[in-house]
Formats: structure tokens, sequence, C-alpha cells
């Protein structure tokens, strides 16, 4: 199984590797032993109900919460104890589900602190502006007057300015119109074809789809599920046993 | 050309409408004391007393607002600083005596110049010894925040005694700072227009540090989403730490204006300023140095005015002002939108 997860890379090991994580916040015990690989060069899918534990998946491995116990190693090395920023430094870029822009300093601010080793590539820059026209446009705008599609489009960008291993996005396609999520998701596909390892949390199931390599689903605090994305994709049953696609309504 | 205009919206929506209510309020009042106080030179007296008063009172409330907007740190321990930072100042303009009498204005420039600077490095490094010792254990928790920050104001009032004894200690104005300047009827104190120069270049110095420099922008950013700041690699205690001692060095600064303008110092001044200082931090919008600026201008003023129209009601009136613009802005004129 793992060997067909890996596409035929099955040497390689993970780029990051949750292995039995527990995360407790306060005294609620959130995640229940997270097993989780993710494979250097793909875009892994972590689907899941609401409350699930994603998001606290994402923010245990960028150390916003610290795990009760188990392992996170990510090129070969322990993450678990580090604080934020040097989890960072080592090449771990995040989209917050909320996005995380600063309002008050301009999109050109917001941007020229992501690009934290130095003054911005201009050949990042070009392309982040061919895909997100919006950005150019409103460059010395307050981030905070931005609309919300463009507020998703400047956090992707943040995280993609400076260099990075690996990229964490959590539902980047939460309340957006459909016009724009269609741009997000064609700014993702040209991200991966350049290489990217992404981790996505992702609630629209076609944009999941058409971006996600293999697929992790979460319930309850654990994984339940880990496949490709193409077979969930064309299993109706599973999916509606895994994510309760359309059984909610009924139940 | 509709890209410029969206943008100028996009201004718009950002904060410039509430800046501008903001100042707008400050005319009002301008205006309403004008009709109050019916006299012309009479009131540019008293506007000046109150914009001195102001850029004091903002100078001693920056930092602070500023390390509560970051990492949600309740310092009730900062009139410490302003007690401090008044002592040493005035202990160094003592010792340079003959620098203040002196009939030139350079030289008295001088002396003060060297009580500010020195006052202003004993309490950023005591501000550093501060953080580490007595806030950085309390991180997070706001009542033991209060209670060991007002402990720690306790022991460094108790230092100063010690110290300098527990007498307050007159300090005299430097020669050519003594008096006022007086244009017909118009009576211009001469230190309330050095009150009023040094703050604005402060304000100047501030606003260009925390819109122009990588360090500022973290800070805002950081008031704003400390998380996200962190997210993008950049350790945020350690800007804590950095705006904690400016914090600290400015509210020295204030002490030793302040003293000069009271000509006389007590270990509890910083203390009893701390009342006008909240208010303006709180006027202001917790975690904004804009709008701490434009609710110390407003609580300055206010105080004048009301002292000379009802001498007994000038606190009391900066409260009603806090309460009115609390009413009208639950979270203070210039509000920093928290994305956390
Ligand atoms: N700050 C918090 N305090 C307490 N419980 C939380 C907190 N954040 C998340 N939780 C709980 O943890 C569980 C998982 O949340 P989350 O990771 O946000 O789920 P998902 O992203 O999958 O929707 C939920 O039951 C949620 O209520
Ligand atoms: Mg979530």
């Amino acid at each position: 199984m793992s060997d067909r997860l890996t596409h035929g890379t099955p040497l390689r090991p993970p780029l990051l590797s949750l292995s039995g994580v527990h995360t407790h916040i306060g005294q609620y015990h959130i995640l229940q032993g997270v097993d989780l690989d993710i494979p250097e060069g793909q875009l892994t899918m972590l689907l899941g109900r609401n409350g699930a534990g994603k998001t606290t998946t994402m923010r245990t491995i960028m150390g916003l919460w610290q795990p009760s116990r188990g392992e996170i190693r990510f090129d070969g090395a322990g993450l678990a104890g580090l604080p934020t920023p040097e989890i960072a430094r080592r090449g771990i870029a995040y989209v917050p589900e909320n996005m995380g822009i600063f309002g008050a300093l301009t999109v050109q601010e917001n941007m020229h602190l992501a690009a934290r080793s130095g003054p911005m590539d201009s050949a990042r820059l070009d392309w982040l502006f061919e895909v997100f026209p919006a950005l150019k446009k409103f460059w010395k705008s307050p981030a905070g007057s931005l609309s919300g599609g463009q507020k998703q489009m400047l956090a992707i960008a943040r995280a993609v300015i400076e260099p990075s291993r690996l990229l964490l996005i959590d539902e980047p396609t939460k309340g957006l119109a459909p016009a724009i999520v269609s741009a997000l998701t064609g700014a993702i596909l040209q991200l991966k074809s350049f290489g990217a390892t992404i981790l996505m949390v992702e609630q629209n199931f076609a944009m999941a789809r058409a971006v996600g390599d293999t697929v992790a689903v979460m319930d309850d605090g654990r994984i339940v599920h880990r496949g490709l994305m193409a077979d969930l994709a064309a299993d109706k049953a599973l999916q509606e046993r895994l994510l309760g696609l359309s059984m909610d309504m009924h139940q | 050309m509709s890209g410029s205009f969206e943008s100028l919206l996009a201004r718009l929506r950002g904060g410039d409408g509430a800046r501008r209510s903001g100042l707008l309020l400050i005319v009002a009042l301008m205006l309403l004391a004008l009709a109050g106080v019916g006299s012309l030179p009479t009131w540019i007296t008293l506007t000046l007393a109150g914009l001195a008063m102001g850029m004091m009172v903002f100078i001693m409330a920056s930092g602070l607002t500023l390390v509560f907007g970051l990492m949600d740190v309740l310092n009730f321990g900062h009139g410490a600083f302003i007690s401090l930072g008044a002592f040493v100042g005035v202990s160094v303009m003592a010792a340079l005596g003959p620098w203040m009498e002196s009939a030139s204005l350079a030289v008295n420039l001088a002396a003060v110049l060297a009580g500010a600077i020195i006052g202003m490095v004993v309490t950023g490094l005591f501000g550093y010894v501060f953080e580490r010792l007595v806030v950085m254990p309390v991180y997070g928790n706001h009542l033991k925040q209060i209670l060991i920050t007002m402990g720690g104001l306790i022991v460094v009032e108790q230092l100063i005694y010690v110290v300098w004894g527990p007498d307050a200690i007159p300090i005299p104005r430097p020669e050519t700072l003594k008096g006022a300047l007086t244009f017909g009827d118009v009576v211009l104190e001469k230190y309330r227009l050095l009150a009023v120069a040094v703050g604005l270049v402060i304000f100047a110095t501030m606003t260009a540090v925390l819109t122009r420099t990588k360090i500022g922008l973290l800070v805002r950013a950081g008031v704003e989403n400390s998380e996200m700041v962190e997210s993008l690699g950049y350790p945020v205690t350690r800007l804590f730490i950095a705006v904690f001692i400016a914090g600290s060095a400015l509210a020295g600064l204030g002490g030793v204006m302040w003293g000069l303008y009271e000509e006389v110092i007590t270990a509890h001044m910083g203390m009893s300023v701390m009342v006008m200082v909240f208010i303006v931090v709180i006027i202001g919008g917790l975690g904004s140095v804009e709008g701490c600026f434009l609710g110390a201008l407003l609580v300055g003023l206010m105080n004048n005015y009301v002292a000379y129209l009802a001498p007994k009601m000038a606190l009391g009136s900066s409260i009603l002002l806090m309460v009115v613009i609390l009413m009208w802005r639950p979270e203070g004129l210039l509000p920093v939108a928290k994305g956390r």
C-alpha cells in the first residue's frame, strides 16, 4: 500500500511524518494518535468532517500546539518541542484557516515580511502577479480592505514567496465564490507542477479531487483512511462512509 | 484609473475614516472650548498647555499600548519607569547645575538632553530586567500580571525612597526655559513649547519606525496576529522584549519631562500619572500607537480646558471622555483588528 502511495519511489522516506501524535488543548484530548506521511513532491489532501482535528493537526505540525505524545519528523529531524519560528525556518510555510492576513499592513508589506531572507525574488513575484493579478492591483493598499478571495490569494502568495519545502494550506476555498475557487485551483495545480510538496485541508470535494494525489481522512482525532485521491474519487460508497457526503442529510 | 480609485476606496475602508473622526473630535473639542472660554488669547494658552500635557502622556503611554497589543501583557508597573526616569534624569540635571543655570539656551538644552538620555538608558536597561524577572514568568495570565507588576511598582517606589530619600525633590527648570513668551495677550510657556516639539519628534520617529522599518512592520503585524508572525519565522518574544525596552525608555523620558513640567518629583508620581496613561491607552484602542496619540491629545486638551472652566472637574472630565468614547466606539478610537 505505501508503495502505491509514493508512486513507485518506495525507498524515499516521506518528507514529513507524524506517528502516534496526541495533542491536548487545555483538558481536551483532540488528536488521539495521528499517523500521517507526506510524500515529497505530492499534494496530500486531509479530509474529514468539521471538528475532526484537521486544523489541530496543522497547528501541531507548526508548533502552535505542542503534541503531548508522539513524533513528528521533517526531513529526517524531529520537530516536536521546537518553537514555531524555528519550524518555519526549517522550511514549512503555513496558510491558516483564517488566513492570518495583517490587515493594517499593505499587500506589499505583508509580502515583504513573508520574504524573510531578503528582497523578494522577482521571478516568483512575477509569477504570483500573473496567477493572482489582484495582488498587483492592490499592492499598496491595506490588506484589510481586500475581499475574502483576494485575502486568500495574498495568504497563499505570502506562503510561497519565500522558498519552502512543505506548504500547509487549511481550507483555502472556505466561503469563496466559484470563480475564485477555480483561480485558486489553477494556482495550486501550477505550484504542483513546480514540484511543491503540499498538505491541504479542503471541504470542497471538487477542488480536492482536482488537485489531490493522496488522501488521508480524519475522524475524531485519528486518521481513519489513507489512499490515492483518485481511488476515493471513484468510490462513491467509500466517500459516503468516510465523509458522509450525502448521508448526513438522512441521519 | 479605476485601479487607483479602487485603491483609494480600499484606503478609506482601512482605517482612514476612524482616523479622520478622531481628528474631528479633537477639532470639535477645541471649538467647543473656544466657545466656553470666550477669550482667544486664554484659549491659545490653554490649548498649548493641553497639547503639551497630551504629548507627555503620549510619550509615557505609547510603549504600554504596544506591550499590551503584542503579547496581551497588562503592565501595571509601567509607572515605575516614569518615576525612575524622573529621578535619574533629575539627578543628572542637578549634577549639571551650572549648565542648568547658564543663560545660554544651548547649554540648558544640553543639560536637559543629558538628563533625558541617561534617564532613558537607565529605564531601558531596567525595563529589560523587569521584563525578564517580573513579566516573563506570567506571560498569558492577566490576573498574575496585574498582581506581580503592581508588586514590582511598589518595590521600585521603595527603592527610590532608599536611594533618593522620602521627600519630594524640587527641580527648577533651566534658566532659558523658565517663563513664557508673550505676544500681546497670548502667553506661551516656553517649557510647554519644548514639550510639544519633543512630543512631535517622538511621534514622528515612532511612526517612521513602525511604518518604514522591518522591525516596525513586524511589531504592527504582531499586534494583529502574533501567531502568524511566528509562522512566518520571526520570534515574537524577541520583538516583545525590544518593544518593552523601548517602551520603558520612553516612559523614563516622559518621567523626566513630567518632572520638569511639575517642577517637583516624588516616588509615586508615576503611579499618579498612570491614571491618565491608562485612560489614553483605552481611548486610543489597545495596541494602537496612532490611537494613543489622538487619545493623549484629547485627554490633555480636555484636562486643561476643564481645569480652567471648572477646576474641580479636570480628572473627572477625562473619565467622562473615556466613557463617552467607549459608548461611541467600544474598542477605542483606532482599534487593532485582532486576527487570532
Ligand atoms: N482552542 C481550542 N480550544 C478547545 N477546543 C478546541 C480548540 N480548537 C479546536 N478545538 C476542538 O478540537 C476539535 C478539532 O478541531 P479542529 O482541529 O479545528 O477541527 P477541523 O479543522 O477538522 O474542523 C474540535 O472538537 C474543536 O472543538
Ligand atoms: Mg479546521
